[in-house]
């Protein structure tokens, strides 16, 4: 099912050429990748240590990680400009510290405090960074989209060279909101990306019982939007085919549906059995679909080179964790603050 | 001083405020060309061009979300939903991101978003053009809600919910387009949250909204003639609520009656009541009485509409029963 490559590029007018993958790679340097390696290798950790510390009982609420997901958020995020916009899902910590949300703030807002990027009001599944181009993650499935195409008209009319980009999970592609929003930005030829995320499940519900189709960018050419397919567990293929579509987006010849072929190592939330699923399917694609595990491959990096990185990384975590258990709790009254602005 | 109807003060507050700010857009169904179901935003298209008078495909959901989003970025989009029972199929736009973004987001995020839409019963539109659903919007936190009722009113109340800050809902009663009034020259803006009082009286105070209001004063001249005197108020705004107007004016005629077109059960006017009942329960001289429409669906024909919503001489009987007395008597 992943296609890596040039996906019906040729058949289809409405679809944006991908070339090849053998002649799309050695575009990003070895310094640049080593760079995505680390802010993977974070989000990674980042990611775990919330599970930990979620499973300690320290943490309110409840919790998606995207564990397997990595690849997508760095190779997304980094293709972005400075003044380009995001809009998350419930899945949204490595989107948002991809983005370039420090760590601590992110952890702060994860344990509830003020010091947190939103402040304490919004939580795991609420994360926003309005400074950094962050519009917000949502709890509502499809819920973001229509705002994307809002943003990018507002982009377009304005004049500005920027790209507003939603992401979304194959499951989404099921809800009106993302017709809908589809069918608006490309009658209007808005500056916008639909990322999807398609990692074959919505929840605990499988593709085969939720999508009648199996290859989802035809979704987009419903509405004569291009789209794309990539393996999104490959960095610089996401990183690569992110980088075309903005630019496609960004020169003003239209959105771009971009299916990134993912895969969700964990379950749905932390501490979901997985009933729905084989038991052994996770321990399978661990060993063969780790995105993490793949770049280091590529990079080819030494025993001595991963152990420096991952002390570095698992020194930001534990930072974040402490800043986060340092951070002030909101007064409970503060709920009443923010409402109206 | 020029006359303007209902309808061309609400397209005068556009247009001034698509002149004076390269920000400010329109977008809804059938709005450009067409100028809207009802012809509100007749002539803008010629005005102001199709990139900042937008019609839009039939998606509630887009176009409100489209309106949250530009918002968010700086813009003050104006979108049309054509009918009050449509915006319930925005309502997850509306109620989860318009209303919420600025919370969630611990004040981060500004959503100066204006979404107008209108109805009401009085011609039959029948049961899925005709609902009023104020009282749905008022019960969420972080939206604004505005119910005109004059074309003075909706002139300069449009303004201010488009350079509001926060979501507004802006409600139009269909039946109202074709009333006229004189208004200013110029566009004097009308806070959000003040109430009108229009008319003075010392016995009864009814608090009235949309159509219901010209139903009060109707009434009201009519029981002058049976001396009884009768102070008609409009909340204009339903959130924030101008409070201290309402149970100044209750203290003072010592009786209540509350009058809205939607259904009386869990209405707006529940909450007026709970209001009035609270700031000025002291002076109270007799129970709040509602005037609402029927628990039903609106239907279509006309004897039956009629027979579900209220009128007049509804407003007026309640007025009656809070003085302890029949009509006639």
């Amino acid at each position: 099912m992943l296609d890596t490559g040039a996906h019906s590029s040729t058949r289809r007018s409405s679809k944006l050429v991908v070339v090849a993958k053998v002649e799309q790679k050695g575009t990003v340097s070895e310094e640049t990748l080593r760079d995505f390696f680390r802010e993977m290798l974070l989000i990674r950790r980042f990611e775990e240590k919330v599970e930990e510390r979620f499973r300690a009982g320290e943490l309110p609420g409840f919790l998606h990680v995207a564990i397997g997901q990595e690849a997508v958020a760095v190779g997304v995020c980094r293709a972005l400009a400075a003044d380009d916009v995001i809009a998350s899902t419930h899945r949204a910590h490595g989107h948002t510290l991809a983005k370039g949300t420090p760590p601590n703030e992110v952890m702060a807002e994860l344990y509830g405090k003020v010091e947190g990027c939103s402040h304490g009001y919004g939580g795991s599944m609420h994360l926003y960074d309005v400074e950094r181009g962050n519009m917000g993650a949502n709890a509502v499935v499809g819920g973001g989209l229509p705002a994307i195409v809002g943003a990018a008209l507002a982009f377009q009319m304005r004049d500005e060279p920027r790209v507003a980009v939603a992401f979304l999970g194959d499951g989404a592609t099921n809800i009106g909101t993302f017709h809908e929003s589809l069918n608006l930005a490309q009658l209007w030829r808005v500056p916008a990306v639909f990322c999807c995320e398609n990692n074959g499940w919505a929840e605990s519900t499988p593709a085969s019982q939720q999508l009648p189709i199996e290859d989802l960018t035809r979704r987009a050419e419903a509405y004569g939007m291009e789209s794309m397919q990539v393996d999104g567990q490959d960095v610089e293929a996401v990183y690569e085919g992110a980088t075309r579509a903005l630019e496609h987006a960004r020169e003003g010849k239209g959105p771009v549906f971009y299916v990134c072929n993912t895969y969700r190592l964990v379950g749905h939330y932390v501490g979901d059995p997985q009933v729905y699923r084989p038991k052994d399917e996770v321990k399978h694609l661990r060993e063969t679909q780790d995105p993490v595990t793949k770049l280091r491959e590529r990079l080819d990096l030494s025993d001595e080179e991963l152990d420096e990185l991952e002390r570095e990384v698992a020194d930001v975590v534990e930072g974040a964790v402490e800043f986060a258990k340092a951070g002030t709790d909101p007064k409970p009254e503060d709920a009443l603050k923010n409402i109206y602005a | 001083m020029p006359e303007l109807s209902y309808r061309e003060a609400v397209r005068d507050a556009l247009a001034r405020a698509m002149r004076e700010d390269d920000d400010v857009f329109i977008m809804g169904e059938d709005i450009a060309e067409m100028g809207g179901s009802m012809g509100v935003t007749q002539g803008l298209l010629d005005e102001f061009g199709a990139e900042r008078v937008r019609n839009t495909p039939i998606s509630e959901m887009a176009i409100v979300g489209a309106g949250i989003g530009a918002a968010m970025q700086g813009m003050r989009p104006v979108v049309e939903v054509m009918y009050q029972d449509f915006t319930t199929i925005a309502m997850e736009q509306i109620v989860n991101q318009a209303a919420k973004h600025r919370s969630m987001s611990g004040g981060q995020v500004k959503v100066p978003l204006t979404i107008r839409t209108q109805g009401g019963a009085g011609w039959s539109p029948g049961a899925q053009h005709a609902q009023q659903v104020e009282a749905w919007f008022v019960h969420v936190p972080g939206l604004k809600v505005v119910f005109a009722s004059t074309p003075a009113d909706v002139r300069g109340l449009l303004w201010s919910a488009i350079y509001d800050d926060n979501p507004v809902m802006f409600f139009e009663h269909r039946t109202l387009y074709g009333i006229k009034e004189e208004v200013s020259e110029e566009l004097e803006p009308i806070p959000l949250g003040q109430a009108r009082i229009h008319r003075e009286g010392e016995d009864v105070t009814v608090i009235a909204t949309g159509r219901l209001v010209h139903e009060a004063i109707a009434a009201a001249e009519e029981a002058e003639a049976e001396d009884v005197s009768v102070e008609v108020v409009d909340p204009r705004t339903l959130q924030p609520l101008d409070e201290r107007t309402l149970v100044d004016s209750v203290c003072k005629t010592t009786r209540c009656v509350v009058a809205h077109e939607a259904v009386t059960r869990m209405g707006f006017g529940a909450e007026v009541a709970a209001v009035v009942q609270y700031g000025a329960f002291d002076y109270l001289d007799a129970p709040i009485e509602r005037v609402g429409a029927r628990f039903a669906p609106i239907p279509f024909a006309p004897v039956m509409e009629e027979y579900v919503v209220p009128h007049s001489n509804d407003v007026l009987a309640a007025i009656y029963r809070t003085v302890g007395r029949r009509r006639g008597e």
